[in-house]
């Protein structure tokens, strides 16, 4: 059962990485095939488990401030910055639709 | 001869004498790292910082007053842990020259110590991989491949073009830090552990690798692959000197809140005599196939070993092992896909020219600073995290994760003390066979018996046992029960002195150690 190129366009957007050419497509191909021997097992009334340490209570510290003061050091790593902002392109453009786009999958 | 020594009981004390100093130790590590650069172990070396740490903790020594075992030792940490000052880059474009503002939680407590920090170790891209081959700055070498040991049992072809194209891979994806380790260009070294890749690595490079328990190590400053299964690894050459590290490393770390708040105390191991109190398990299901006859049998004189010596050796059943290398691969794909979504560009790391947009950044970004194998994980992540696919396959794979661990429990719950597998299905593979199958492909073969301790967040070590027919490691790993880090090591320490593992003769280091070591320790186990 082959996923359909709606899906994977969607997958694309959604993980904003590119599946590149037909290897990258057979490749998720495998991927779920291989995740298809999980319906072998009985799961019934079984609860999904999140963390192994799920019996504990993990600690919470006070809300306090203890550390910060740190923008010069954060700002380091940034390629692109303005004073002490991060510099990000126009936001709230959506990647362009498939037919408009130079992706593997519009073949 | 100092290199090859055992930390707590030979090289600590000669610093403390004064036998040898710390800027000599690593000086010659650092000399030792650069005639063995073929070996492509280190990312980054530290060399200056070093050589700076070291003076210092010869300050300390001169004082006499060192920090503890680990003043002054040369340690290497693979380079997906993030140190203050020095390039981490996860083998990863992605991240080429992104310098960490900060230590993780793991390196800030080896250098509270007075550990020598040489350098950052190779590794598959963002550990993903069991082969060590995939990052971007090429593949490790397994430094047996120049071993006497195994050269002596390659098939006769010319000298260097044996050597230059039928070198061994280290495993992965901890595979720098096992070479590192294994060709005694340090006394330890950090790798992490998701699904075995500080196990898989320790037993093809013939080291100790140890996987503590989940939540006893913190994993602050290690960046992340599976948030639920990722734990820092530990490679050395002995297990006492694992107990070492541990020591120095465990404990609750508030920056981290997945460690668990109970006291831990750093512990000696005891020189186990008599094992008839101990019950080892032999899971059936580890009898997996591909497994080589060799590690079989290998794995049957370990068991009698055990028996011989008045323990305890049941088979027991661990039912779902089956399915536990599906499991993974659905679990860790769905973290890896959110893992993954804080490399954007904006705040740190690789960044396209792109401008039009945000996501066209991102998009750009991203395509230009994964490999094949990161972008598949991730795209696979996420179609199993789709709403349509959540409760199939995600889900699913929890409540299956559930029923490995279980297994475990049922198996502890029965007396049983310690279980004992084989590491890996077979000894290292040659370079040029092992890129014939793709990543996903290997990591599902190779990841088959270790990762299911990841599953269930139990404690497991790799020892080295034997060299195979071909003159490379081969280890057996001993899993455990949660935080029973002691037994574990106690119990791995006692077979370690019965097997009496072989030093590796690499033709580099006699080069460069003036004290000669030469006494043969022979593979009495093979």
């Amino acid at each position: 059962q082959k996923v359909s190129v709606e899906v994977l366009d969607h997958l694309e957007h959604l993980a904003l990485v590119d599946f590149r050419d037909s290897e990258g497509v057979e490749r998720l191909q495998k991927a779920i095939q291989f995740a298809d021997q999980l319906h072998e097992v009985n799961t019934d009334a079984v609860e999904p488990m999140d963390s192994v340490l799920e019996d504990r209570c993990l600690y919470l510290r006070e809300d306090d401030v203890t550390e910060g003061n740190c923008t010069k050091d954060l700002l380091e790593n940034a390629r692109e910055k303005v004073e002490e902002y991060f510099v990000a392109p126009p936001g709230n453009i959506p990647l362009p639709k498939l037919e408009e786009r130079d992706t593997f999958l519009q073949g | 001869a100092v290199l090859k020594d055992g930390l707590r009981s030979q090289v600590s004390a000669a610093l403390k004498e004064g036998q040898v100093t710390p800027t000599e130790l690593c000086q010659r590590c650092l000399a030792l790292i650069k005639s063995t650069k073929f070996l492509n172990a280190y990312i980054t070396v530290a060399e200056e910082t070093a050589l700076k740490q070291a003076e210092e903790s010869e300050e300390r020594y001169k004082r006499g007053q060192p920090l503890g075992i680990l003043d002054g030792i040369p340690v290497a940490v693979k380079d997906n842990f993030n140190t203050a000052g020095i390039e981490t880059t996860c083998a990863s474009n992605m991240l080429k020259g992104y310098i960490s503002p900060y230590n993780a939680t793991v390196v800030q407590k080896l250098l509270d110590q007075g550990a020598v920090l040489l350098g950052k170790t190779n590794l598959d891209e963002f550990a993903m991989g069991s082969g060590s081959t995939d990052g971007v700055f090429g593949p490790v070498r397994n430094p047996w491949s120049y071993s006497k040991q195994h050269k002596e049992k390659s098939a006769p072809k010319s000298h260097s073009e044996d050597e230059e194209s039928n070198w061994v891979i280290t495993g992965g994806s901890s595979g720098g830090s096992a070479a590192a380790v294994s060709s005694f260009t340090c006394f330890a070294a950090l790798g992490s552990d998701t699904g075995g890749s500080t196990r898989n690595p320790a037993a093809h490079c013939g080291v100790v690798g140890l996987k503590p328990t989940y939540g006893l190590i913190s994993r602050h400053g290690l960046i992340p692959l599976v948030n639920s299964m990722d734990v820092p690894g530990i490679l050395t050459r002995c297990v006492d000197d694992a107990a070492v590290l541990l020591g120095s490393l465990a404990g609750h770390d508030p920056k981290d809140s997945t460690t668990i708040q109970d006291d831990f105390k750093p512990f000696e191991l005891p020189n186990l005599t008599d094992v008839s109190k101990l019950s080892i398990g032999i899971p059936k299901e580890y009898h997996a196939p591909g497994l080589s006859s060799e590690i079989l049998a290998l794995w049957s004189k370990a068991a009698d070993l055990f028996k011989n010596a008045g323990a305890k050796v049941v088979e027991v059943s661990l039912p779902h092992t089956h399915y536990s290398i599906v499991c993974y691969h659905v679990l860790c794909t769905a973290e890896v896909a959110s893992n993954m979504a804080r490399f954007d560009g904006l705040e740190y790391g690789h960044r396209s020219d792109k401008k039009d947009s945000t996501e066209s950044m991102y998009a750009a970004t991203r395509r230009e600073g994964f490999n094949d194998v990161v972008r598949g994980r991730i795209l696979s992540g996420n179609y199993f995290l789709l709403k349509q696919n959540y409760e199939k396959y995600f889900v699913k794979a929890q409540k299956v994760r559930r029923l490995i661990a279980n297994d475990f429990a049922k198996v502890f719950r029965s007396g049983v003390d310690i279980l004992l597998t084989p590491t890996t299905l077979s000894d290292a593979v040659p370079y040029t066979e092992f890129i014939r199958e793709d990543n996903r492909t290997r990591s599902a073969q190779d990841d088959i018996l270790t990762q299911a301790a990841n599953m269930a967040g139990l404690p497991a070590i790799n020892v080295p046992t034997a060299l195979s027919e071909s003159g490379l490691p081969i280890g057996l790993q001993f899993i455990g029960r949660s935080f029973q880090e002691k037994q574990l090591l106690t119990v791995a320490k006692w077979f370690e002195k019965q097997v009496q593992f072989p030093m590796i003769q690499l033709e580099e280091v006699k080069r460069h150690d003036s004290g000669v070591l030469q006494h043969q320790k022979s593979a009495s186990f093979s």
